[in-house]
């Protein structure tokens, strides 16, 4: 029946038929991407090989009217890569090749399809790599993490998607070729780069990023810190940081999550703690030994109850497995889980854990959490059955409560996985009607009609005002003082 | 002063039709093309509005004067690593956000957008909006806090800015060594793809200067490594940054070119300084502007005229025309009247 459509008779005229899937038993894979509760045929996948085959899809949606949603692995977890159920998903997994690697210059040259990990394997030769390293780095793509602005365990130190990208190419969505940024440290005008990282793929098409590589540091250690409370340990991240020490990694676990990991990759975590933080130091060995030990007695001052400094890089990688290995693990203890992604100041994490281990015994569902504490994004993750629809709908209310208390201390709705379709309710509370009328100006500027991703990220002021609604059904209203439209 | 203060004066220009030159210190008046408009002063919104050194983030008005926020940043042994440029002792911390610049530090800690957090925004519709936020990471919604970084002003008025800062090195060490320039550019980027604590690099008439910052230890191992004199780098590293360096003295136009850190030593006649360890050469030259944009654009790079006794309306380089609707349709979203810093950035915009 897709074989009829008119838009795959128009991409069948210059991309080979392996190119388009349009009978239900191919576009099923596609029909949701790292978060499942959101699932939805497209109409019809492209997969382009070419710039020039990208180019001409966007040419003939664009003259078509019909919408088009970019994907890279499909590992994101809000949902930003949901296909439209009236228009074409453009998967650019056949963008693998890394193009060129330059030693000297410390650049790498790649298309959207490459993985993330496979970045830093090929500069590792030359003593380089690619600081970003979101958990799910051996899957997803370089093109999907420019979209979401991906951070990882490192980022306190050495930044996010946005602080090693220095350039991207693609399209607008009527084909038009757009280059910003590249190989110098600044360009011209307006800083358009920073726009389009994170714009979860509803300004361009990227078909080839330039990466910053960093030298390897010569050696890294880890100390795993046991802590009774999870508020000593909170109070410890803050008294490393005040010390002036930015450390490569600093992550909490609590006791709930480390149980869950230990099951299930035998991390060597200390399961009598309330919670533990591992917290890195990298550099030359000198530099590494220094750090270490001023760390070992801030935390010690700051009321570790045990320490563990990893002895070689085998034992390091070891303590790093369990946390990067988290959301799987808690996936093996519960039908389902809901992984949250909200920031708040650091100071304010005591009064948040409290907040959630109320919220657990509220809607009577567990919540174990894990941390990238260095800079306060937190991944609560909500365990829950998801064929108990009460469950799922108490999972939800749970969610929104612990995102709107980060709006309210100060933080954000999202850290790292985006708003996609998930969080676009909290966009509401986040931002008044002015600041989101200011973000549908600026995707008119690249998208005058729309058709790129659209539905995600931005709401409208109309779906705000429905959700403030329901939010006044609930008693909760948040910002009762603005005017909702 | 408020925020009302501003507001006010937006729609009222709105109203008659006036444009308006919004204005801090004026330290960096001579950036940008030429300036038209009514001054609108931003020096008495001044203030820090929040400050915790555990959290790595200060939150300050558009007026605060930026030597006043580094001293307070330095009792608390903190630092903006990308060292904005001051330009002299009236610059604030709006109009440095506003022009975009950093200093010396830029190649090894990143620059000036890499460390905004969240702004507050007055529009041309007068509206006080928020943008980003003070947390180190949040990606809710598009990146407007960093687009507004070197949009020198033609956006609105940046009112209150979140950085993110960093501790400051407990050591730091300078030398000096004499290369000429192929293999100083060279050198400069075998250092950075090693793990050495290289905070800047200059080179200029034979002399790279080099400086190490990072743990007592790093920076002793380092400076044995790379060899060379060494010398007390404060002051120089703050000629480089606010250029009153010899170099940038004189009355020739001055050339701002950014481009790979591996691109040869530009063919141009004119003494040239080069930061960042290659990414960023200056050159003083009297010659066309044609010539200067066309040597930058061979080697994938681009060239801004810095200062020069008779700037006009093009003192950056062109835009794609893609890129310059895309610009246009921006300001008109921001700005809909056209009434900031017109011409500033681009003519006619």
């Amino acid at each position: 029946m897709g074989a009829a459509l008119p838009v795959v008779a128009a991409l069948r005229e210059f991309l080979p038929e392996r190119a388009i899937l349009h009978e239900e038993e191919d576009t099923r894979p596609y029909e949701c991407d790292g978060l499942t509760a959101y699932r939805q045929l497209p109409m019809v996948v492209a997969l382009p090989e070419t710039e020039q085959q990208v180019q001409r899809i966007l040419r003939v949606c664009s003259s078509m009217g019909i919408p088009v949603v970019p994907r890279g692995a499909g590992t994101g977890l809000s949902g930003g890569a949901l296909p439209p159920g009236d228009g074409v998903l453009l998967s650019m997994a056949k963008f693998m090749r890394v193009l060129h690697i330059d030693p000297l210059a410390r650049v790498a040259v790649v298309q959207p399809g490459v993985r993330n990990a496979v970045v830093s394997e090929l500069a590792a030769p030359f003593g380089l790599y690619y600081a970003p390293d979101p958990s799910s780095q051996i899957a997803c793509t370089i093109g999907g993490n420019v979209s979401e602005n991906s951070g990882g365990v490192h980022c306190l130190k050495y930044g996010l998607t946005l602080h090693n990208v220095l350039g991207v190419r693609g399209f607008t969505i009527d084909g038009e070729p757009l280059e910003i940024g590249g190989g110098a440290p600044d360009a011209p005008g307006y800083d358009l780069l920073a726009l389009a990282i994170g714009s979860e793929g509803m300004l361009m098409v990227v078909t080839e990023v330039t990466l910053k590589l960093l030298p390897k540091p010569q050696c890294a250690r880890v100390i795993m810190a046991s802590f009774d409370d999870v508020e000593k340990a909170g109070a410890a991240v803050a008294d490393v940081i005040g010390a002036g020490i930015v450390p490569a990694g600093l992550e909490m676990m609590d006791r709930p999550a480390t149980h869950a990991v230990e099951q299930y990759v035998h991390a060597g975590y200390d399961l009598e703690a309330a919670a533990i933080l591992l917290c890195e130091s990298d550099g030359t060995a000198e530099e590494v030994e220094d750090e270490i030990a001023r760390m070992k007695s801030i935390l010690e001052r700051a009321g570790a109850a045990r320490m563990t400094v990893s002895r070689d890089e085998t034992e390091r990688l070891r303590f790093w497995s369990g946390r990067k290995a988290a959301f799987p693990a808690v996936g093996r203890i519960s039908p389902d889980y809901y992984c949250m992604d909200g920031t708040i100041p650091r100071k304010r994490l005591g009064e948040v854990l409290t907040f959630i281990g109320a919220l657990e015994k509220k809607y009577g569902l567990r919540c174990p959490n894990v941390f990238h504490a260095g800079d306060g994004n937190l991944h609560p993750l909500i365990l829950f059955d998801a064929n108990d629809a009460d469950q799922l709908h108490r999972t939800e209310q749970f969610a929104a409560e612990v995102l709107e208390k980060c709006v309210e201390v100060g933080g954000t709705i999202t850290g790292e996985h985006g708003v996609g379709v998930e969080k676009i309710n909290q966009m509401c509370v986040q931002f008044r009607p002015p600041e989101l009328e200011l973000f549908r100006a600026v995707k008119r500027a690249f998208d005058p009609r729309g058709l790129l991703n659209p539905g995600k990220a931005v709401p409208t002021l109309a779906r705000c005002a429905e959700y403030g609604g329901m939010r006044v059904h609930g008693g909760k209203l948040p910002h009762p003082e603005l005017p909702r439209f | 002063m408020t925020l009302e203060h501003f507001q006010e004066r937006i729609r009222a220009a709105v109203a008659s039709g006036e444009k308006l030159r919004l204005r801090g210190g004026g330290s960096k008046d001579f950036y940008g093309n030429a300036l038209s408009g009514e001054i609108l002063d931003t020096r008495g919104y001044a203030g820090i509005v929040a400050y915790e050194p555990s959290e790595l983030v200060v939150t300050a008005r558009c007026g605060t004067p930026l030597a006043e926020l580094e001293d307070l940043l330095a009792q608390n042994r903190q630092c903006l690593p990308f060292e904005p440029p001051h330009f002299g002792p009236a610059a604030t911390l709006g109009g440095s956000v506003a022009a975009g610049l950093s200093g010396p530090g830029r190649a090894a800690a990143g620059a000036l957008r890499d460390f905004v957090l969240g702004i507050k925004l007055i529009d041309g519709r007068a509206q006080a909006l928020d943008f980003g936020g003070q947390v180190m990471k949040n990606v809710a919604g598009y990146d407007v806090s960093r687009l507004l970084a070197g949009s020198l002003g033609t956006l609105g008025l940046i009112a209150e800015v979140s950085l993110k800062l960093a501790p400051r090195p407990q050591a730091e060490a300078s030398l000096r060594l004499e290369m000429p320039p192929a293999r100083a550019l060279e050198t400069m980027n075998r250092w950075a793809g090693q793990p050495l604590p290289v905070s800047a690099t200059a080179w200029h008439d034979g002399e790279l200067s080099v400086r190490l910052s990072g743990s007592e230890a790093g920076v002793r191992a380092a400076a044995a490594k790379i060899g060379g004199a060494a010398f007390d780098g404060a002051a120089f590293w703050r000629g480089v940054r606010d250029q009153t360096e010899a170099f940038f003295s004189g009355p020739e136009p001055l050339w701002r070119v950014s481009l790979p850190s591996t691109a040869p030593a530009l063919p141009l006649d004119g003494p040239q300084l080069v930061e960042w360890n290659g990414g960023l050469r200056w050159l003083k030259s009297g010659i066309d502007a044609a010539l200067v944009r066309e040597a930058a654009q061979r080697v994938n790079g681009n060239a801004t005229l810095f200062r020069a006794p008779d700037k006009k309306a093009d003192c950056f380089a062109p835009l794609a025309p893609v890129l310059e609707r895309i610009h246009r349709e921006l300001k008109a979203a921001f700005d809909p009247a056209g009434i900031f810093n017109h011409g500033r950035l681009l003519p006619g915009l």
